[in-house]
């Protein structure tokens, strides 16, 4: 049986690679990807605990999470997209403004 | 035999996140983002959590990466990472700043937590997970519906072309 602080600090290692992506990539759809390890660590995280404690709710906070996730992921593409069309480029270090 | 197997996928999945945040071309990086949620997934499953084993190959890896895939083909990225960053004393702060963060993250989240060990193991199968999700979770559960529904119509408002 493998100790629960193993798969939490698995967890914490994949949050960090995923706040470095967020902070060092230019390219909106790999900040993006890096936001989804960065959930999924928390998801790990998340069941990892529910084990520990010997119940099932942090499993079904984690299904919430994957629902959100993927409305978000929806959302946000289309975002990109739409930015995508009236910009012509891609990079994030251009999206200074709120509005144009 | 069961840390074995675990050092092996959480070597697996740290690769592929490096790989991920590491290589310039975003098809790449979401092949390698895909291995990673396959090895989550595999971690799932060596923890008893089989529904959400299941679901996350099939939203995550399935639905949600597809998607992500569409994105990068109509967008065809790849010249933003090239050229001068004008930005680079900032993103190579990033460094530092992550290694303290996961260090503070290892503190919290990584320590032996007090208290007794779990009594009974708590089995994730699809019967268990959807009985709690149907009785003590019922209204987040419907509240899930009309959220996905509001991103549906969000993206079609987004997508739809101005004419």
């Amino acid at each position: 049986m493998v100790p629960e602080s193993y798969y939490s600090s698995l967890s914490a290692v994949l949050f960090t690679i995923g706040v470095v992506g967020v902070v060092v990539r230019r390219n909106p759809l790999v900040i993006f990807m890096s936001i989804e390890l960065m959930l999924n660590a928390a998801n790990l995280a998340l069941v990892a605990f529910g084990q520990r404690f010997g119940n099932l709710d942090g499993q079904a906070v984690v299904f919430f999470v994957m629902a959100v996730a993927a409305a978000e992921v929806a959302v946000g593409l289309a975002i990109i997209v739409s930015i995508f069309r009236v910009r012509r480029r891609l990079s994030v270090d251009d999206l200074s403004l709120m509005r144009w | 035999m069961a840390r074995a197997v675990f050092l092996l996928v959480a070597a697996v999945a740290v690769g592929s996140a490096l790989g991920l945040i590491l290589r310039r071309n975003a098809i790449h990086g979401a092949l390698f983002l895909v291995v990673n949620l396959g090895s989550i997934a595999a971690l799932y499953l060596m923890m008893g959590a089989e529904f959400l084993a299941a679901a996350q190959v099939i939203v995550y890896a399935g639905a949600i990466m597809v998607l992500f895939v569409f994105a990068i083909m109509v967008l065809i990225p790849g010249k933003e990472e090239i050229g001068p960053d004008p930005h680079r004393r900032a993103r190579l702060a990033a460094l530092p700043v992550g290694a303290l963060l996961f260090v503070l993250l290892v503190l919290v989240v990584g320590r032996r937590w007090a208290g007794p060990a779990a009594t009974t193991t708590a089995s994730g199968t699809p019967d268990a997970v959807g009985r709690l999700l149907f009785t003590s979770y019922l209204f987040p559960f419907e509240l899930t519906s009309v959220l996905l529904l509001a991103a549906m119509v969000g993206v079609l408002v987004l997508a739809r072309r101005r004419a």
